[in-house]
């Protein structure tokens, strides 16, 4: 039995026992349904072994989904802990679990795959490609992703959660103060899903920079397209340094190494300066692609293009440089002096300048444009003031000297949510509905999605700005409870209800789905928003090979000049398409790396050995391997093409 | 698969070229790797905590071998895709032999190197230098155990499957890998070694 001891949780309440039930029946159900529908071989022909990268976005979009409504929980449990002074709802341990595992899940396993899903939706049809340049990489890319996130979300239920902060500081993250495996699920989970990123930004630049349709110039390509690109030239470089930090911690907690611990010459700043080498930098991975997505609907509902192309290309650029210029604005207040401070806190306020450049381009956009009030257009119109007003308090932060007062206060947690959650969070949601029709061939209803932008708005107003008052009055962050005569009571139960009145918005956006699946009309055209790229020039639904011929192009809105300009996209006849076979090998060696953490993060050495083997068989494996891919014949397209030609 | 004979083997498909492409990017990342690590070094390599410190465990011998086999074994690897270009299937598998034995012979050397250095108390937990120090070179001697497995796959290959655009291709990348773990070493070499002795 002392072997099974370590699996125990060490603070168990109610909740957690209610959450491992509910886990364990979800899997039963999920496990009989599949069986009784008979749908096991279609999960693994069609979607654990695709290479596909619409399939491959789509399940980055279901974990997205999933994630949102665990992080989305934890939300809830804090504010409804905070509503009340004195509250005894969760205890401190519980709070610190909960505000850890809230923002690891929110920025890695649901904003990163979100982004993940449109850039693999989107990408290779706006540049006319195939696929992505290694298809294969890309499905390991995502079940490493997958298993990572997974891994990362049983830790409450096996061994405990992880408690020092999403940021995971150290001495506190060492084992002298976090004791139990939380903080092992921390480093090895994020490092498996990590890895699994870093082979997404390579795979994209790849594929960015060598396989668009002919004629597309770096300057012609669609804005999204542009800043998924910049995206991935900073995963490609802040990723490793994530590893790297990992590593060491990982090392310090399980082999007694010295990097970051208090004794033998150890320096826990170290941690935080590494960790936010790659921190900062993830920061604008999640923002500027969500910008790329607000150019494309600002452009298509304004009818019209998008303006100063350029210079968005331009400050895409500039932000991605300044990016790596900025982490120590974290911790102004630990004492790296006045002129370090200094030089940090200009170019943290530089970044202003080309995020204005954006704001005051959309805005120009809009300017004489004929807007339309569509969903994604209503969250975009949304995004602006609210983002805004979060880039200005992001500035105020940025004054090294001022920073004493904020560092640690809901001031700045009101600050990040402000750019976030407009910034980040709206442009998913504005895109998910944009790209609904393209994956599913019908539209999400446009009244319920309306009511959700405002509910989602009202919500969100009301959950942060009061944070901005308790914040600058003393509420200290990551505190699990205030007295009453802190005078914080009332303003924390307003972002109570704001928090609510959110919850209720996600709510409204699953009912949507519900409502559109069963109602909404299916006869729509390929292009129902009347849209600009490349993207909307396949059918719905998309076919396997995206495109039967490879599109020209000859500026950033080939569909648009093909639809008034009267621009020829498709030349020529139809030709046989190369195309990846499938494999089951990203899966498995997902599996085994999953096992392989999962062994790790309990120190059973011996599984541990076995599954590291276990990975290089796997890539052994894959070095004799030989696959060709298959191709569709001629006559196939033609079936095919004709089939939703006619639909 | 469209094959274009006009370039070399290597780069004659599309395919062939896109992985070509990929890993230049990937270098790119293990160039930030490995980056990262000497950050690490050079924040902590005088925290010794009583410990030993650079110049007490360095020793120029194994060192200098460990150089001259790892700088030897960048130039054969050169050699032996200029056989492969030159369509010469024996002497590229000779050279990249030659490069794996190399490979291996400073592989045994920093065994030594790391034994010995437990020995005379500079284990990982010892402090934060030999922390870093050993992360670091042991990080860079991971990467060469992996490209030494990697390597013999794919001579295997060159042997079976004789020089097709796959294994060509293969075989290039390859080398442009081991290339770089030799760039690594030279930054080690001066960085750590020489300035630690210093």
């Amino acid at each position: 039995m002392e072997f099974f001891e370590r699996f125990a949780i060490p603070n168990p309440s109610f909740a957690i026992y209610a959450s491992m039930v509910a886990a364990g029946i979800t899997m039963i159900a999920i496990v009989a349904g599949l069986t009784y529908f008979k749908k096991w071989g279609y999960l693994w022909r069609e979607w654990l072994t695709t290479v596909d990268h619409k399939r491959i976005g789509i399940m980055y979009l279901i974990s997205a989904l999933l994630m949102l409504f665990r992080g989305g929980v934890d939300a809830i449990m804090m504010r409804a802990q905070l509503a009340v002074p004195d509250n005894t709802l969760l205890d401190a341990q519980h709070y610190n679990e909960i505000f850890t595992t809230h923002g690891v899940v929110m920025i890695l396993f649901m904003a990163m795959p979100f982004i993940m899903f449109f850039m693999n939706l989107v990408v290779p049809l706006q540049i006319g490609a195939r696929d992505v340049a290694f298809p294969r990489l890309n499905a390991l890319s995502f079940w490493l992703f997958f298993m990572g996130a997974m891994l990362f979300n049983i830790s409450f239920m096996v061994g405990g959660s992880p408690d020092a902060g999403w940021t995971s500081y150290f001495p506190l993250a060492d084992n002298e103060f976090s004791k139990s495996v939380g903080t092992n699920y921390y480093m090895i989970a994020i490092q498996i899903a990590g890895i699994g990123t870093l082979m997404t930004g390579i795979n994209f630049i790849t594929t960015i920079l060598k396989m668009r349709a002919p004629g597309m110039k770096l300057m012609q390509m669609p804005m999204f397209t542009w800043s998924s690109l910049i995206a991935n030239v900073i995963i490609v470089f802040a990723f490793p340094v994530l590893t790297v930090a990992l590593a060491m911690g990982t090392m310090d907690r399980l082999f007694g190494t010295n990097f970051f611990t208090i004794d033998n010459g150890g320096m826990s700043m170290l941690w935080a300066n590494i960790f936010w080498v790659w921190g900062h930098p993830e920061v604008y991975i999640l923002i500027l692609p969500a910008f790329g997505i607000y150019s494309e609907i600002f452009s298509t509902f304004s009818r019209r293009n998008l303006y100063g192309y350029k210079s968005m290309v331009w400050s895409m650029v500039l932000i991605s440089l300044l990016s790596f210029l900025v982490w120590a604005h974290h911790f102004f207040t630990m004492g790296q002096g006045a002129f370090t401070n200094s030089i940090f806190s200009i170019t943290t306020m530089a970044i202003a300048v080309p995020t204005g450049v954006k704001i005051f381009n959309w805005l120009l956009t809009l300017w004489k444009g004929k807007i339309e009030f569509t969903t994604p257009m209503l969250y975009a119109i949304m995004f602006i003031p609210l983002f805004t007003l979060g880039g200005v308090t992001g500035v105020m932060l940025a004054m090294s000297a001022a920073d004493y007062q904020y560092h640690n206060t809901m001031f700045l947690v009101a600050h990040f949510h402000n750019v976030i959650i407009p910034g980040v969070v709206y442009a998913m949601l504005a895109g998910l509905t944009y790209y609904w029709p393209k994956m599913f061939g019908f539209m999400l209803n446009e009244k319920i999605g309306k009511w959700t932008v405002w509910t989602l708005s009202i919500g969100f107003v009301l959950a942060f700005m009061p944070m901005y008052i308790t914040g600058l009055d003393g509420q200290a962050r990551r505190l699990y409870t205030y007295s009453e005569s802190t005078g914080f009571g009332p303003l924390n139960m307003v972002s109570f209800v704001g928090a609510a009145i959110m919850a209720v918005g996600f709510v409204l956006i699953v009912y949507n789905i519900y409502y559109s699946v069963r109602y909404a009309s299916r006869d729509i055209s390929a292009d129902p928003w009347d849209a600009r790229t490349l993207e909307w020039a396949t059918h719905t639904p998309i076919p396997e090979y995206n495109f039967a011929i490879t599109p020209e192009v000859k500026s950033s809105e080939a569909f648009w000049d093909s639809k008034k300009n009267g621009h020829v996209l498709f030349k020529g006849n139809y030709e046989k398409i190369h195309m990846p076979n499938n494999s089951g090998m990203p899966f498995v060696m997902s599996i085994i790396f999953f096992i392989w953490g999962f062994s790790l993060i309990f120190s059973l050495w011996i599984p541990a050995i076995v599954a590291t083997l276990g990975i290089f068989a796997c890539l052994t494996l894959r070095s004799f391997e030989k696959d060709h891919g298959h191709y569709i014949s001629v006559k196939e397209i033609e079936d095919t093409e004709s089939e939703l030609r006619g639909a | 698969m469209d094959i274009n004979h006009s370039l070399p083997l290597e780069y004659s498909t599309e395919e062939n070229r896109l992985k070509i492409f990929g890993f230049w990017i990937f270098l790119g990342a293990e160039i930030m790797l490995f980056a990262t690590l000497f950050a690490a070094y050079f924040t902590l390599y005088n925290r010794t905590a009583g410990g030993p410190d650079g110049a007490e465990i360095f020793q120029i011998t194994p060192v200098f071998l460990e150089t001259i086999l790892l700088l030897t074994s960048s130039f054969t690897i050169g050699l032996g895709i200029h056989a492969m270009r030159l369509g010469r299937v024996k002497a590229m598998m000779g050279f990249f032999i030659v490069t794996l034995l190399l490979g291996l012979g400073f592989l045994s050397v920093e065994v030594f190197e790391f034994i010995t250095y437990v020995h005379e108390g500079a284990g990982i937990q010892t402090s934060a230098f030999t922390s870093s120090l050993l992360a670091t070179l042991g990080t860079h001697g991971a990467h060469v155990t992996l490209g030494f497995f990697w390597g013999l796959f794919i001579l295997i290959q060159v042997k079976k499957r004789g020089l097709t655009p796959a294994t060509a291709n293969k075989s290039f990348i390859f080398s442009l890998y081991w290339h770089f773990l030799d760039v690594v070493w030279i930054f080690i070499f001066s960085f750590i070694y020489l300035k630690g002795m210093m």
